[in-house]
């Protein structure tokens, strides 16, 4: 499974980020380097084992439903890069016809 | 100003209740210090004067007779991956440059609580992720004992500054060995807990079924009695485990009842015959003071570092997505559009080795190679689990060496992803496995530099790693 060029672009897309064309290039090779390394996975027979994605033996932890404080509106906007009032400001959203 | 020469955090504590000195001076002699190590840049941030003004809290308090804390007048530095209330946390990234923290992580109101002394943030590795500290947005740190060298990653300034003396002992954190790695590239003793051991709460997610906070000293005894503060549960994170905390400082174990399990897996051709015989050595002074080594198979190791470098990029890519320049850190200028304010702030705020693992996450979670990739890494590392839970029905730790090299040169592994990846293979699948592991110095390679001793536990053993750890700092002093 060799990623091409055209893969990283998508996954670039995908991941909103943006690369120039030699480090795209660099990125391509670095992928499939570390991509060929993981193709040894393969090897093993994997037919019935459960995947393990929870790594504590607790589940379901619950909690009181009790309001507490959280943070602040002025805390929350304190390390906004731009913002109004008592809301975050971002480049408009919808087009005005 | 009295040397920094304290044997021990107890030493310390001793001389501040008999007011041989006193929190003051002791903390200016910690930030003289930093200052004239500076060159290191293991520090990101140093708090000199609100470290001043709490020594002298302290010193108040102690004077008018209240009880103190357990960690009364410690001076500790913090990984800058950790959030302290109103200072600076960037994860050594552009992108947080500018971010402060509006809340104090679990840990650090832990350590508050029981009169610690917090001297600063520490350099790392750009979110954690690299294994030489090479990443940072705010340049590379050196290695104390060899300035040319890498001090490891991904928590290097933080085992700088326990090993340059800037703090008696840090906290780091460990996704794949980036506490007990850096430990061992420093000479200086580096713990990762159980996975759950210790809250998450206000650490800055890089891979969330993997991070555990850490901590680095000189010496077990300091190392354990800074986790016992810190660990337990905590209603802010539902994965932090409600299992009791030990009396980590005060455990001792009878040798002759240890069953230290040798994997053949650790001593192969990919670990340096120095390193292997320094290591060996440890071993065999604990056989010779009555334990018995078994040897074991942990016969999913040569898998663990592929499982890693899909799971962990995979969960750092949907961790990272949060970072999108709408409600904080860097926000390009001048953007188009909101997709544009996305990408630009992205790409100009991440550096090369964070954008390399969010794309390769993002490409083995992408539809068509989820399962090719993630389910089957999820599924292995379940195998790579019980490998080290059926070996513990056999033996009661397991030993090690922590890194397969040396120390290398600063510069030499940057430009080859790989190379740099196997640097962990030792300390990656421990993180798969969730179970606790900690770096000891184990003397020194051919080159007289340093060589770290890994022991690894059972699920929530941790005291019997610092017992052990603690027979292993007798054979060093001699």
């Amino acid at each position: 499974m060799a990623v091409t060029k055209q893969d990283v672009d998508y996954i670039a897309v995908l991941a909103r980020l943006a690369f120039t064309d030699a480090e795209k290039e660099k990125l391509t090779d670095e992928m499939n380097s570390v991509l060929g390394y993981m193709e040894k996975l393969n090897s093993l027979d994997t037919t019935g084992i459960e995947p393990l994605s929870n790594m504590n033996d607790r589940t379901n932890v619950f909690r009181p439903d009790e309001i507490i404080p959280s943070i602040s509106n002025s805390d929350a906007l304190r390390n906004a890069p731009d913002k109004q009032d008592r809301f975050f400001k971002v480049p408009k959203v919808i087009e005005q016809k | 100003m009295p040397e920094l020469s304290f044997a021990s955090y107890p030493d310390l504590r001793e001389q501040l209740l008999s007011k041989q000195t006193t929190c003051e001076a002791v903390t200016a002699a910690y930030l003289a210090r930093i200052q004239s190590k500076k060159h290191l840049n293991a520090f990101i941030t140093v708090f000199a004067e609100k470290a001043l003004v709490r020594a002298k809290e302290l010193d108040a308090k102690l004077a008018s007779g209240k009880t103190i804390g357990k960690l009364f007048g410690l001076p500790i530095a913090i990984k800058d991956v950790i959030a302290i209330k109103d200072e600076r946390l960037t994860c050594g990234s552009k992108i947080l440059s500018n971010f402060t923290s509006v809340y104090d992580a679990t840990v650090i109101t832990r350590l508050v609580a029981e009169d610690a002394i917090i001297l600063g943030k520490t350099n790392m590795d750009e979110f954690a992720m690299g294994s030489s500290n090479e990443n940072s947005f705010f340049g590379a740190v050196k290695n104390p004992l060899d300035e040319t060298r890498v001090p490891g990653g991904s928590s290097g300034g933080s085992a700088v500054a326990v090993a340059a003396d800037c703090a008696m002992v840090s906290l780091g954190t460990d996704t794949g060995g980036s506490v007990r790695q850096p430990a061992s590239f420093c000479g200086v003793v580096g713990v990762k807990p159980t996975y759950g051991r210790v809250s998450r709460y206000g650490l800055v997610a890089f891979a969330s079924s993997f991070d555990q906070i850490g901590v680095f000293a000189k010496n077990a005894g300091d190392a354990a009695l800074v986790l016992q503060v810190i660990a337990g549960e905590d209603k802010c994170d539902s994965t932090s485990s409600d299992k009791p905390v030990g009396d980590y400082a005060a455990a001792s174990i009878d040798l002759s009842n240890l069953r230290v399990g040798v994997p053949k897996e650790f001593f192969t051709d990919a670990l340096a015959p120095d390193i292997a015989a320094a290591v060996n050595t440890k071993l065999e002074f604990l056989k010779s003071r009555g334990a018995t080594l078994v040897p074991v198979s942990l016969p999913h190791s040569e898998h663990a570092l592929a499982v890693y470098y899909i799971l962990a990029p995979a969960e750092a890519s949907a961790n990272l997505a949060r970072f999108d320049g709408a409600r904080y850190g860097y926000r390009a200028a001048d953007v188009k559009d909101l997709t544009d304010m996305y990408v630009r702030s992205r790409s100009e705020g991440f550096g090369a080795e964070v954008k390399r693992r969010i794309m390769l996450g993002t490409y083995v979670l992408s539809s068509g190679y989820y399962d090719a990739y993630y389910r089957k890494a999820q599924q292995v590392r379940r195998l790579v689990r019980e490998d080290y839970l059926k070996a513990f029905e056999q033996v009661d730790v397991i030993a090690g060496p922590t890194s397969p090299i040396a120390p290398f040169k600063l510069g030499e592994k940057v430009d080859d992803p790989l190379a740099m990846y196997l640097a962990d293979i030792y300390t990656v699948p421990i993180n798969l496995a969730g179970v606790p592991a900690i770096s000891v110095p184990a003397g020194v390679d051919k080159q007289g530099l340093p060589v770290g001793l890994q022991l690894i536990g059972n699920l929530f053993d941790e005291s019997r790693l610092f017992a052990v750890a603690k027979i292993l700092e007798q054979s060093e002093m001699k």
